[in-house]
């Protein structure tokens, strides 16, 4: 496959020069092209640090880490800041996709907190900033929702057949069905897959839907009683429609870090420093995560929030929960198995 | 055959935008990626044949099958209004239903969730008549919806155009034999308007069976169609192989029956797809 993306991207190179030619010129700034997840930053801030560096951002986004990877693989275009989360990042650091960053350029990531440093998806701190962190959980709506929720079994209830929503995401939802029947997020047996193979495509007439972004959306106007969902867009959800709550499920659920990383796509390295840098900076680190409502692992940033922000349980949890949270590992080849039980659950009637 | 040359720009453009796609296509398709490095192989084809598989493709072709039907059976009556219409108001008509074309396709979908969902416009009127509310959203129902609201100008913009250059004189000379009007429909005009309905059937069948927005936002994920089978080999399972199979057994598919509707049609005009 190598030799044929080979191809294909000189094929495609041939067609940008072709048609490129004549475009030449510009205002002479530098271009960088920044690729995150869909709303995972205050664009302003973009704007902001055009101003300042006198630096053009061309800002994409992506929803899952999946196609960003996907994206980024054929090299086709020039990325030269990226948002993948822990597994992602070993991943690719493992293909040999991203660059060291040179930490002299970022100096404000003295202000990242090292529990979120030395992790094991980048043991040795060279090809990520922690940007934001989180777990996955449920969020539901207290009036439609009479009980507690505690445990991921609720998503199976059949009181509450086609008002739940679970994510378009293939770790996410298999991960789910994993941990209610007790296994590793990670797990590499066979049996262990097979059985939560099973348990989605019995759980599928109860669900409402598979979506990603959308479902903040639809959760605040009340579309259905209970989501999985990330603890950050649980914390922005929330803020919209108090009659929602979000619990991490007491058998355990997952734990990320998103970092910002430099593919070696890019052609700015020295510019995406300086992004990577901005985006540190205490007073812009703020901004991003009042706006984005995700868990910051910058020390300043988290001591400028409300108290409110800070000691919420959504956002901040406790060593409790966290201590029952896995992070994801990077999956290698059993990609294909989690990828065919995930075809065989999206297929089924 | 002087100007040939205008053709070129057209020939470098085709060759660069058609034939070499299809070509790295058909090449990703039949080759393998391993440990030894590339391989010929028709594995790639064989893994489609899997009932897991198959079973998809047999969902496409039925909800693109009913999708067609409808745009069908709605589309041509719309055509022969729109056909019959006097001059003035003919253009107008097809103004309208043109005009929701110019704007995005998708934007015109997501309209239609705010429409279906549960507190959408139609639940929030049937409630507020005290009428239980209906799951839209979601459902087969909802997909098959998005298809034919979307996909109907294509089957009825080229019946029209067939329909208004019937011969006014062959239906009259019916009329003068002594049909009525249901036999100058059956024996005149609807024959006569058949390569219309061929090309509309394509143009309508060709999108549906592909499509991956509409499934994935009304359908909410639920419905794995061709069109997200071959999108998630592309973009989560990074599977280019597999997902340039699945595209070039399509390719086959859409050709094979644009090519049956085309037997009907060899010396009529109307059909512009060949």
């Amino acid at each position: 496959m190598k030799n044929l993306k080979k191809r294909f991207i000189m094929f495609s190179f041939v067609v940008l020069v072709l048609f490129t030619l004549t475009g030449c010129g510009g205002d002479g700034k530098i271009t960088i092209n920044v690729y995150n997840w869909g709303e995972y930053m205050d664009e302003t801030l973009v704007d902001e640090f055009e101003e300042k560096y006198g630096i053009n951002v061309n800002y994409e986004v992506y929803d899952t880490n999946e196609a960003m990877y996907q994206k980024i693989k054929p090299g086709g275009v020039n990325y030269d800041v990226a948002f993948p989360s822990d597994y992602m990042i070993s991943k690719m650091i493992r293909e040999d996709m991203l660059y060291e960053i040179d930490f002299n350029n970022v100096p404000n990531y003295k202000y990242i907190d090292d529990k979120f440093k030395y992790l094991e998806y980048d043991p040795n701190n060279q090809y990520s900033v922690p940007y934001m962190w989180g777990t996955v959980g449920i969020l539901y709506n207290k009036t439609m929702v009479k009980e507690p929720v505690d445990s991921w079994n609720i998503l199976w209830d059949e009181k509450y057949e086609k008002q739940i929503f679970m994510k378009d995401s293939q770790r996410e939802t298999i991960g789910v069905a994993l941990q209610k029947l007790g296994y590793s997020l990670n797990t590499r047996n066979l049996d262990e897959l097979e059985e939560a193979k099973e348990e989605l495509i019995k759980q599928k007439p109860l669900v409402l839907a598979y979506v990603v972004d959308e479902l903040k959306d639809k959760m605040i106007s009340g579309e259905a009683a209970l989501a999985v969902t990330w603890a950050g867009d649980a914390a922005v959800i929330i803020e919209s429609n108090p009659d929602l709550a979000y619990v991490v499920p007491r058998e355990g659920s997952n734990f990320f870090v998103d970092g910002m990383v430099i593919p070696k796509t890019s052609k700015h390295k020295k510019e995406a420093e300086m992004f990577i840098n901005f985006i540190c900076e205490p007073e812009i680190a703020f901004k991003n995560t009042v706006h984005i409502g995700y868990s910051t692992p910058h020390m300043e940033a988290k001591k400028m929030l409300p108290e409110e922000v800070a000691n919420n349980p959504v956002a901040y949890p406790g060593d409790d929960i966290l201590e029952k949270c896995q992070v994801y590992k990077d999956l290698g080849d059993m990609v294909k198995v989690y990828d065919r039980i995930w075809t065989e659950v999206k297929a089924a009637k | 055959m002087k100007n040939r040359w205008i053709t070129y720009p057209y020939i470098v453009w085709m060759i660069l935008f058609i034939v070499v796609p299809i070509i790295l296509v058909l090449s990703y398709s039949i080759t393998l990626e391993s440990e030894q490095g590339l391989s010929f192989t028709l594995e790639n084809y064989k893994r489609f044949f899997d009932p897991l598989y198959i079973n998809v493709l047999i969902h496409s072709i039925n909800l693109a099958l009913i999708s067609t039907t409808i745009c069908l059976i709605l589309g041509y009556p719309m055509a022969m209004i729109i056909a019959r219409a006097p001059i003035a108001y003919r253009n107008m008509l097809v103004l309208f239903f043109v005009i929701p074309m110019w704007m995005n396709f998708l934007l015109r979908t997501y309209a239609w969730m705010s429409l279906l969902e549960r507190s959408g416009l139609i639940n929030r009127l049937l409630t507020s008549i005290n009428l239980p509310s209906l799951n839209l959203m979601y459902t087969n129902g909802a997909v098959i919806l998005g298809m034919v609201y979307n996909f109907l100008p294509f089957m009825v913009l080229p019946i029209y155009s067939v329909l208004i250059k019937i011969d006014k004189n062959l239906i009259e000379a019916a009329q003068d034999l002594g049909a009525n009007d249901l036999k100058v429909f059956l024996k005149v005009t609807l024959p006569l308007s058949l390569p219309g309905v061929f090309s509309g059937v394509i143009m309508v069948f060709m999108p549906a069976i592909t499509t991956f927005v509409i499934p994935r936002l009304l359908g909410g994920g639920q419905f794995t169609l061709i069109g997200n089978l071959i999108e998630q080999q592309f973009l989560s399972s990074g599977d280019w192989n597999f997902g340039s199979a699945i595209s070039m057994f399509m390719l086959v598919v859409i050709l094979f029956s644009s090519g049956l509707m085309g037997r009907y049609d060899k010396d009529r005009e109307g059909m512009g797809l060949w």
